[in-house]
């Protein structure tokens, strides 16, 4: 693989957000991925997303593990610092940097075998601490980079391209998400951008832990007939609960919307999710009812998508600990040292 | 056995405590090292305890030493205390000819129990605790202040010191004091009413301690952190390393709260395994903040693969390990110096990474401060280097001091302003040629100064690559900042025999008190030695220089494979020949009589003149 430089040419009627930014500011390298991979459109749906939410590119943090999803954040994003850490260790090393400077966008990027398998335990425990981050787990039930063995994802009785049956239950990362107390939970498909652009915006602009898992059909070894994470098979068994629209606060509130079907979500801060209902039963505000609701219909073999939970008054890991709003990496000797006099009377304590 | 005349000595012998674990023994214990202390005599007690909380036997060992030798002595015990009927007998065996048995005599004993060359002392305790206390956890817990009452008469010492130290106890508990002082004067006056008081080790006041003060190595090294500039912790609990991070946790709660606010100016985590606790530090780290963890030998083999992204990714991060015995579990509450070559060239690849060796807790203070600011200098994971020994023992110590104009150093980091002044701005470009790029940090900068981390391969500029030269290039830059580290950590300190030698020690960390009191040992003996205590890995050019300067240098250690030994032939090319290994490692700290024992036998057997060859 070789480093390639975009050309830096922008049309002058290019289309631009409230910074005067382009769709062209938010995107990275060229990807090395296979042509036609779900990630490439994760990738595009969050160039999208930061665009539409006018970000500065540059106050994201951008992490991701090991692994064919954790090399794309290279490719959108190309003035944020990125980090590609070690194989499912994402979590930690988000956390950490998190807790150095509370003021960035974190965007955590991670695969089904880095989350779901290597790294299952840091996923879950940055869910439940409740990091202000918004984790997206590219959901393709096989490890593509060392070329098709089975994920923790894939499903109980679905085929590689080798024709072998998996015969391990998966692990649904999304219920998991629900249980261990992620205050913003969603799925989608990599192949519904509608959808996925807006419940992407809304994770970023939710405070706390976000987690949404995406089904993202891998190409080269996991696009075929026996397969549960194909683009056809994801289409047929697609139950989307609901579409949402996340609107700013600078933004005029102007939505397609039906009376009496859409439900608005006030998030921390300001922004407002707005919910158009698709099943009249849901509601994304009761985590129990989305865990039932999630097991029930995937034992009808149907992959539910959509917001399925999210608590609007969520806090994260820096309420729970208390710290300062300014960020720790800015604290220098004279804000931290307690001098010589606190030393002293330490001294005297231990006599 | 003969007869032995009782031993007599003041202020210069060793007690030793055997209890139950979770018998409540381990306050009533320090209570009396501490009491030795306000009587002006310096003391370096030991714990010694097993990796369970209750039952099994745990000792904790006072040496009362006027002569202030801080390591521990070595030899059989002056003064048992024998409170746990499971280790009788082995503790009766420890005890020195003409020594004292401290015992409960409640229940008789069979003659066959005691030797007839030392004194016993038979004290009815759990017959005067069931007589004064009912409730069965008082009674549990006053036995062991009524022996403590019943010990200071025996060795005279002045009861008022440790009721003073009991009142500074429970301050403002004025139930607890009284109930506390009225159980050590039962005991007391037991003692003086009923034994020949005082027996021949005696406690006499002296003004031997000075300024010192009584601190853990691991208090003493998070105070370090505190001073230092951590603002993240994230650590996993381990022992010997816990109180560490308990110890910066308490440490925080009272030095860095924002007063107006009561917001905290630090962030600590108890992280779901080692692998995390050290992401987070790395993640820290890479975002701008001084981050630490605290672990022990099986936590680092969890951690080495963060390890080597820290090296070869150049994010700083500081690990403070309190080695114990392994390998494995090994045995987790004995302590060794084990993990030399474990931490120096830890993970995969060609690493090698910077390791300080505090002697006492005074430079296990200064050394975790210090490793924060070589953290960001280096860009790299700096291993504190404490074991057990020093991390959970109270040591006298010289007081800590701390430069109140220091500011930290936060290495090679480019701002925002930097970068508009048009400076080129490459990853891991070497400016200086001291191998030591700049970094930025994330959010710096609007469109300069981003750049990818990864573990990958990549150029200057961060540009992933896998072209050999370029590779190479970035390892050997690795290598040249290693280098320029030697002159950057503290070096070692040489001290001269009184007379000129041919031969030299070499010795670190928490060997040094063991190792001093051992020169005078062996001067005794007409065995001179140079001294050289390493304090850093990399070694500085003069720990070559010394081994050069002398016929041959003895290198002492507590560990099987003489680590430190191997490290100094690996990296500086020495013939091993010329390195003696002195080995301690049965888990018990090292004592200045096994060196002296061990190198004096040494010197012994070179000094004899060879038989002339035998003609055929």
């Amino acid at each position: 693989m070789t480093y390639i430089a975009k050309p830096k040419f922008q049309h002058p009627g290019i289309k631009k957000n409230a910074l005067g930014y382009s769709h062209r500011d938010y995107e990275g390298k060229i990807s090395t991925l296979c042509a036609g991979c779900g990630h490439d459109s994760i990738t595009a749906s969050i160039i999208e997303a930061c665009f539409e939410l006018s970000i500065e590119p540059h106050r994201v943090a951008k992490i991701s593990g090991i692994g064919c999803s954790s090399k794309t954040p290279d490719y959108f994003l190309g003035n944020s610092h990125g980090f590609n850490t070690v194989h499912g260790r994402m979590p930690s090393v988000l956390t950490g940097a998190n807790l150095a400077n509370r003021e960035l966008i974190y965007l955590g990027v991670s695969g089904d075998g880095d989350s779901a398998s290597i790294g299952f335990g840091q996923f879950a425990h940055a869910i439940r601490r409740g990091v202000n981050m918004t984790y997206i787990v590219e959901n393709n039930g096989v490890y593509g980079l060392t070329k098709g063995q089975f994920s923790a994802t894939a499903d109980r009785g679905s085929k590689s391209k080798k024709g072998v049956t998996n015969t391990d239950n998966p692990i649904d990362l999304v219920g998991i998400a629900l249980q261990l107390g992620a205050t913003y939970v969603a799925r989608s498909f990599s192949g519904d951008k509608k959808q996925l652009v807006p419940i992407i915006e809304g994770a970023i602009r939710h405070k706390g832990a976000a987690f949404i898992d995406v089904i993202s059909p891998c190409i080269a070894f996991n696009n075929h007939a026996g397969s549960t994470k194909s683009f056809d098979y994801v289409r047929e068994h697609n139950d989307a609960v609901n579409r949402l629209d996340v609107l700013t606060g600078r933004d005029p509130i102007e939505i397609d919307q039906d009376p009496g079907t859409v439900q608005i979500v006030e998030q921390h801060d300001g922004s407002r999710l707005a919910l158009r209902k698709i099943d009249a039963d849901y509601d994304p505000h009761d985590r129990l009812g989305a865990m039932t609701f999630l097991q029930k219909h995937a034992a009808q073999g149907q992959i539910v998508t959509g917001l399925l939970y999210v608590d609007p008054e969520a806090d994260d890991l820096h309420s729970h600990l208390n710290t300062v709003e300014r960020p720790l990496n800015r604290l220098e000797a004279a804000d931290l040292c307690p001098g010589q006099a606190a030393l002293d009377k330490i001294n005297a304590s231990l006599r | 056995m003969s007869q032995q005349a009782p031993l007599s000595s003041v202020n210069d012998f060793v007690v030793r405590f055997a209890n139950v674990n979770g018998s409540g023994s381990a306050s009533a214990n320090e209570l009396f090292a501490r009491a030795v202390l306000r009587h002006g005599v310096p003391v370096s007690p030991r714990n010694i305890f097993p990796s369970n909380i209750q039952g099994l036997p745990t000792w904790y060992e006072v040496r009362v030493t006027e002569a202030g030798h801080l390591g521990a002595r070595g030899g059989g015990t002056d003064l048992m205390v024998a409170m746990n009927p499971q280790t009788w007998d082995k503790d009766v065996a420890g005890i020195a000819p003409g020594g004292y048995l401290f015992y409960d005599s409640t229940k008789p004993m069979p003659a066959t129990k005691f030797r007839d060359d030392i004194t016993v002392i038979g004290v009815p305790l759990t017959a005067i605790t069931n007589s004064t206390y009912s409730d069965p956890r008082q009674r549990q817990l006053f036995k062991n202040i009524i022996y403590l009452g019943a010990l200071s008469a025996l060795l005279d010492m002045d009861p008022k010191l440790i009721e003073q130290l009991i009142g500074e106890q429970y301050k403002g508990k004025e139930k607890l004091l009284s109930s506390n002082v009225h159980a050590l004067h039962l005991g007391r006056d037991w003692a003086l009413q009923n034994l020949k008081c005082p027996i021949g080790l005696r406690i006499k006041k002296a003004d031997k301690v000075g300024d010192r003060i009584f601190i853990e190595g691991n208090n003493a090294a998070a105070l370090g952190a505190v001073y230092g500039g951590a603002t993240v912790c994230a650590w996993y609990p381990i022992t010997p390393s816990s109180s560490l991070a308990e110890a910066f946790s308490n440490h925080c709660k009272k030095l860095r709260h924002d007063p107006e606010t009561g917001q905290a100016k630090y962030a600590i985590v108890q992280a779901e395994d080692e692998l995390a606790s050290i992401g987070m530090v790395v993640g820290a780290s890479w975002n701008g903040a001084r981050a630490f963890t605290t672990t022990s030998g099986p936590g680092v083999s969890l951690m080495t693969e963060f390890i080597g992204l820290s090296y070869f990714a150049e994010i700083p991060a500081v690990i403070m390990n309190v080695q114990r015995a392994g390998p494995s579990t090994g045995m987790p509450t004995r302590t060794q110096q084990c993990d030399l070559i474990a931490c120096g060239y830890a993970s995969h690849g060609d690493t090698k990474h910077v390791m300080l060796f505090p002697e006492d807790p005074a430079e296990a203070f200064e050394f975790a401060a210090a490793a924060f600011d070589l953290a960001e200098r280096l860009q790299t994971t700096i291993f504190l280097m404490l074991d057990l020994d020093i991390g959970m023992n109270q040591r006298l110590s010289r007081p800590l001091k701390w430069d109140d104009a220091k500011q930290y150093d936060r290495g090679k980091v480019m701002t925002a302003e930097m970068l508009d002044e048009g400076r080129d701005f490459g990853r891991y470009l070497d400016v200086d040629g001291d191998g030591i790029p700049f970094r930025t940090y994330p959010g710096t900068h609007p469109t300069k100064g981003s750049y990818f981390t990864r573990g990958t391969s990549r150029d200057r500029y961060a540009r992933y690559s896998e072209e050999g030269a370029v590779y190479a290039d970035n390892v050997q830059r690795l290598l040249r900042k290693f280098q320029t580290a030697q002159d950057m950590v503290p070096r070692p300190l040489q001290a001269n025999a009184s007379k000129p030698t041919r031969y030299g020690v070499i010795y670190f960390g928490s060997t040094a008190p063991a190792m001093d009191e051992a020169i005078g040992l062996l001067e005794a003996r007409g065995c001179q030695l140079d001294r050289l205590r390493i304090r850093a890995f990399p070694f500085h050019s003069s720990v070559a220089s010394f081994i050069a300067e002398h016929d041959f240098v003895y290198v002492v250690e507590q560990n099987r494979d003489a680590q430190l030994r191997q490290l100094i032939v690996t990296e500086n090319g020495i013939d091993p020949v010329r390195l003696v290994p002195i080995l301690h490692y049965d888990g018990t700290p090292i004592t200045a009589r096994f060196i002296a024992d061990a190198i004096g036998d040494h010197q012994d057997h070179i000094k004899v003149t060879p038989l002339r060859k035998a003609v055929s």
